[in-house]
């Protein structure tokens, strides 16, 4: 009984997590599935035509691309715009200089953007904009206050509108998209984002499993020889 | 009382010529198969091997991590993202790492304590426990120099406000933290010079230190649950202490169930919660430094709060902060004092009274609550209504941690006394096993 409330008392010592979240925002549950291969891919595709233009992935390369189930011959053919090999990192034409006198930021590098910021805070935040005539780019976001990206992906989810009252969005004017569809389109992409910020992950989950299998029978083992070696201690 | 030297020579074979040329027998037998350790370790004892096992997985982890890492300020970041992505189980060095280095603390920290509620500081372990200390200190170095090479924005702000507490002490502070950064900010030079501390200056003063402490152990022997003094029961044949078993093979093979449950727990936040809720790697820490932004929020890893707590806790005098470098510094100092501070006729919290347990009680709390508030702003809980007097408008969370700081330091200030007037109970001769 002692051992375990010594236990215990290490468990919440190690282990206690409180303190991060941020408590004025509700942020929406993004739909992350690693293992649906079909949902990184149109991912991957939204990423490299939509965000590929002004964000870079530097750490990340093409070929990566291989883990989620493409060829080299399919991210030759498909998604591969401004590099030559597809060793090549995920990089961008657009220099900081420009970056900077054209948006007044620096568009991030969207690498490991997802284990800064979270995949709920992405998948918030491209469902947050709306119209707001103040902003020198006629958006602005429930998510991100003032954020200097105009919304890029606002020809497919049409125009929402704030409402001041209840901090709700309303669509005025629909897009190319329903909105379920918006919805899926920005799930498939923070999906593959989330991939992306660590791509070797589902290997770790599954490499964890037999470590823990053998690390557990090594304790077994152990225990029994600790007992053999002991039993004539008095 | 001094161990005895034997000197044991093997027949003949290879280990025979090694033995005339090295001490190899003897120095298994006297430090191994003949070092005779109390019967009745607990739980508490398995902290000391494990800490050793944390010290060569990160030294082992440590050198396939310099293989790729490059300490450049335009380079840092990117390479322990080509780690992580592009060398082959990279991932899997670099989160060992960086699990190791918290976990380093959880063991180390249970062993102080361990050393602590057992009053194994006490004569004759005062030079063992103060050899404790200083590799605790080298280990806060440690973590401090290598918690900047990540390049994220926590390592750069982290750093900037540690090496910004040197520029509070009097007279020579700012050219002293100068002096540290190479530069006026945390730069390319600062995170150079913190590659060089990280990788040979501290883990070679570490080895070191972790030496002597294991030659300081074996020279007095290793205190117990019951503080019992083991060599005072020798038998009268061949005086070896009563209490004693050898340390190999019975407590190789306990340790190895240490091992075993360690490297469970290990593995699990490894492979499943290497991230450990932005505890062990913080969130932040994946945007590449930036000098021109300061984040909201920069708190250390949690293993330094208790102490950044103390830092914030203490009020500014005269418009110097250097009060409250101070009382961080002592925070962590205080520990080499308590060999001397403890005026207890008894060891062990066992046969301790009350007073003192209720003194432990108390430090454990200041600890924890210390630790909680430093990870947090200081305004997380708001601040009291302007209509009360003296504390007024003041931030709850800064009261709370005075209050704690107070009681920390009162745990070691008043031991002299506590110690003394506490009613203890009588030691037995022999420990207790069952």
């Amino acid at each position: 009984m002692k051992i375990l409330t010594k236990l215990f008392l290490i468990f919440i010592f190690v282990f206690s997590n409180a303190g991060f979240a941020n408590e004025h925002l509700t942020l929406d549950k993004a739909p992350i599935d690693l293992n649906d291969q079909a949902s990184l891919q149109r991912g991957a595709k939204t990423f490299i035509n939509y965000c590929l233009n002004c964000h870079s992935a530097n750490y990340m390369r093409y070929n990566r691309l291989k883990d989620i189930g493409l060829s080299d011959n399919l991210i030759k053919e498909n998604l591969l715009f401004t590099a030559e090999k597809v060793g090549e990192p995920m990089k961008i034409a657009m220099t900081k200089k420009d970056a900077k006198a054209w948006f007044g930021a620096n568009p991030p590098d969207l690498s490991v953007e997802v284990r800064a910021r979270g995949s709920d805070w992405i998948y918030s935040y491209l469902r947050g904009y709306y119209r707001d005539s103040s902003r020198p780019t006629g958006w602005n976001n429930t998510v991100f206050d003032k954020t200097a990206m105009p919304h890029i992906l606002w020809k497919l989810q049409g125009d929402q509108k704030l409402n001041e009252e209840h901090h709700t969005l309303e669509l005025v004017k629909p897009g190319t998209l329903s909105v379920k569809e918006y919805d899926a389109l920005v799930g498939d992409l923070v999906n593959y984002l989330t991939f992306m910020s660590e791509p070797s992950k589902l290997k770790r989950l599954h490499m964890g499993y037999y470590v823990l299998l053998f690390l557990g029978l090594l304790l077994v083992l152990t225990i029994k020889l600790k007992k053999e070696f002991w039993k004539d201690i008095k | 009382m001094k161990t005895e030297i034997k000197t044991k020579k093997s027949k003949g074979g290879l280990m025979a010529w090694v033995d005339e040329r090295f001490p190899l027998s003897s120095l298994i037998t006297n430090h191994l198969t003949e070092y005779y350790a109390p019967k009745n370790f607990n739980f508490w004892y398995f902290f000391g091997s494990l800490a050793m096992l944390v010290l060569v997985l990160q030294l082992v982890t440590g050198i396939f991590l310099t293989m790729h890492y490059k300490p450049d300020a335009e380079l840092a970041f990117g390479s322990v993202e080509y780690i992580m992505r592009d060398v082959s189980f990279g991932w899997l060095i670099r989160y060992m790492h960086s699990t190791g280095a918290s976990m380093f603390f959880v063991v180390v920290y249970l062993h102080m304590f361990r050393g602590l509620i057992y009053g194994s500081y006490k004569n004759p372990r005062e030079l063992l426990w103060l050899f404790g200390v200083a590799i605790f200190l080298c280990l806060m170095g440690e973590a401090f120099f290598g918690y900047l090479l990540p390049w994220g924005q926590m390592s750069y702000w982290g750093a900037q406000v540690i090496v910004n507490l040197f520029s509070a002490i009097p007279f020579v502070g700012p050219d002293l933290s100068e002096w540290l950064r190479g530069d006026y900010l945390v730069s390319d030079a600062t995170l150079n010079r913190f590659f060089a501390f990280h990788v040979i200056a501290l883990p070679l003063a570490l080895c070191g230190l972790v030496f002597v402490h294991l030659v300081a152990l074996h020279e007095v022997g290793s205190n117990n649950p019951d503080g019992v003094e083991i060599k005072k029961n020798l038998d009268k044949k061949t005086s070896i202490p009563l209490d004693g078993i050898p340390f190999h093979p019975y407590y190789t093979v306990k340790d190895l169930v240490g091992v075993s449950v360690f490297l469970i727990v290990f593995a699990l936040i490894i492979f499943y919660l290497p991230e450990m809720g932005g505890y062990f790697l913080e969130a932040n820490n994946f945007i590449p430094a930036d000098p021109l932004k300061t984040p909201a929020h920069i708190a250390p890893v949690w293993y330094f709060t208790p102490y950044y707590s103390i830092l914030r806790a203490v009020p500014p005098v005269l418009n110097s902060q250097f009060p409250g470098v101070a009382a961080m510094g002592l925070s962590v100092l205080a520990f080499a004092f308590l060999p001397w501070l403890d005026k207890s006729k008894v060891r062990s919290i066992r046969y301790k009274g009350n007073l003192f347990k209720r003194w432990i009680a108390l430090f454990v709390v200041s600890f924890f609550i210390l630790g909680y508030l430093g990870t947090v702003p200081s305004n997380v809980w708001g601040q009291f209504s302007n209509a009360i007097p003296v504390i007024g408008g003041v931030d709850k969370a800064t009261v709370v941690a005075r209050i704690f700081t107070i009681t920390y330091f009162l745990f070691f200030a008043l031991m002299p006394y506590y110690s003394k007037k506490d009613k203890t109970k009588p030691v037995p001769s022999r420990v207790s096993y069952k």
